[in-house]
């Protein structure tokens, strides 16, 4: 099956369970091959399979659940603000992420609000252009910009109050 | 630009999702601002490590199998989008290979037009040569277009005018009947300057007379050559004068043409 080792990887990273993992995987590759005639030749397929396995989990009970605790604070085309970054002037950051291990990014990972997690692992771990991301998540360009820059400070704060127990 | 709005595009940069404009300044900004050099480094080294603790993290359990409907779905064939026509490869294929044929053809047509107008020049040439080496060029010898034109009555199917002879320098010297391409027509001959020219008036048909529009001049063995076509009749006048002597020729007999 296409992409299925990422499709997999990026279902149990949204549903963080394997059981719901399976079943999500399953059920975009159904809907995919039943609606295969909604996809419009010659466009972007990963961004379009993608966009059905994360519609799918939105749409599930644990999607709507993950997606209601934490509301995003309107991250719509409003740039980000700047230098209110936990250590950004007072220690360098490198030198911070130097001492970070797999297992702490990984749980920081497991913290952040589902639509920044999405949206770190689309840009990070699939490598997804922004006009990618914004056809997988049906959202602007712009969005995608600001809502990357965010989920990424959410990161770098989770991080700081483990390494540094600073908190923002 | 302050250090606050620089940081705003470190991701998109990060990301390699700025333009090329936008990525030269940037970098302009870092070289001078190490504040912001480190945050980029820092961006840098987090999507690094993000990569690495979140790629292929999770792998389904070795129980997990696929569920049967979707090998059946898959067996069914998936059904692909109807594209447009234009869309598709053969289509493509075909429009491509009809679009060289009538390339080839329109060619082909062209050189086969060239080809047999040169012809028929050629074969007219001949005649103009013949003549004017024969004994007795001309079937009736008169310099008055009212005895030449009478005499072609009942010989040929069309008819034709003559110019006047005015103050022109070209003298009418007479006319005969020939036969080209199993057609009669006209040959006329004129004097012009101790040089010979003849003037073909053939009636237009396809192939027996050289197809091609408008007035048309060349050369074919020193002789000038001028053709035209009008009220469906072909002219076709040759000289070893010179082309301005054919021309003006030419000119008297469209004239004469037209009235």
């Amino acid at each position: 099956m296409p992409l299925f080792a990422s499709l997999y990887n990026f279902a149990f990273w949204l549903a963080q369970d394997q059981a719901a993992a399976e079943d999500l995987v399953q059920e975009t590759y159904m809907k995919a091959l039943k609606g295969f005639s909604s996809f419009e030749q010659g466009t972007n397929f990963r961004a379009w399979i993608y966009r059905i396995l994360r519609n799918t989990f939105m749409t599930s009970q644990a999607g709507l659940k993950a997606s209601a605790l934490v509301p995003l604070d309107g991250d719509d085309d409003r740039p980000v603000e700047a230098g209110t970054e936990t250590g950004t002037h007072v220690t360098p950051e490198s030198l911070l992420l130097a001492r970070i291990e797999q297992q702490q990014i990984q749980q920081a990972l497991e913290q952040l609000p589902v639509a920044f997690r999405e949206i770190i692992l689309l840009c990070d771990v699939e490598e997804m252009s922004y006009h990618e991301i914004g056809l997988a998540l049906g959202i602007p360009i712009g969005t995608v910009m600001s809502r990357v820059s965010r989920a990424r400070r959410a990161m770098r704060t989770l991080l700081a109050v483990r390494d540094e127990g600073v908190a923002e | 630009m302050s250090c606050d709005l620089w940081r705003q595009w470190l991701d998109v940069y990060v990301d390699e999702s700025s333009s090329a404009e936008e990525s030269a300044a940037i970098e302009d900004h870092l070289r001078i601002c190490p504040s912001c050099t480190a945050a980029t480094l820092a961006r840098m080294q987090l999507k690094r490590l993000t990569r690495a603790a979140a790629a292929g993290r999770y792998a389904p359990s070795p129980e997990f199998r696929l569920r049967p409907e979707l090998f059946q779905l898959i067996e069914k064939g998936v059904e692909a989008p109807p594209q447009p026509l234009w869309k598709l490869r053969w289509v493509q294929g075909l429009a491509g290979a009809v679009v060289a044929l009538l390339v080839v053809l329109v060619s082909i047509s062209a050189w086969m037009r060239h080809s047999v107008r040169d012809q028929a020049l050629a074969e007219l040439l001949d005649l103009h040569v013949a003549t004017t080496a024969s004994t007795n060029p001309v079937d009736v010898a008169s310099n008055d277009r009212h005895t030449v034109k009478p005499w072609f009555q009942g010989k040929l199917p069309f008819t034709f005018n003559l110019p006047e002879p005015g103050n022109s320098s070209y003298k009418l010297l007479g006319g005969r009947l020939v036969y080209f391409r199993h057609a009669p027509g006209a040959q006329l001959l004129y004097d012009l300057r101790k040089h010979q020219l003849s003037v073909f008036i053939l009636q237009e048909s396809p192939g027996s007379t050289p197809p091609a529009t408008g007035v048309t001049t060349s050369r074919q063995k020193g002789f000038s050559i001028e053709t035209w076509s009008e009220t469906g009749l072909r002219y076709v006048v040759i000289s070893d004068s010179s082309p301005s002597d054919v021309h003006d020729l030419s000119d008297l007999m469209r004239v004469a043409a037209h009235q």
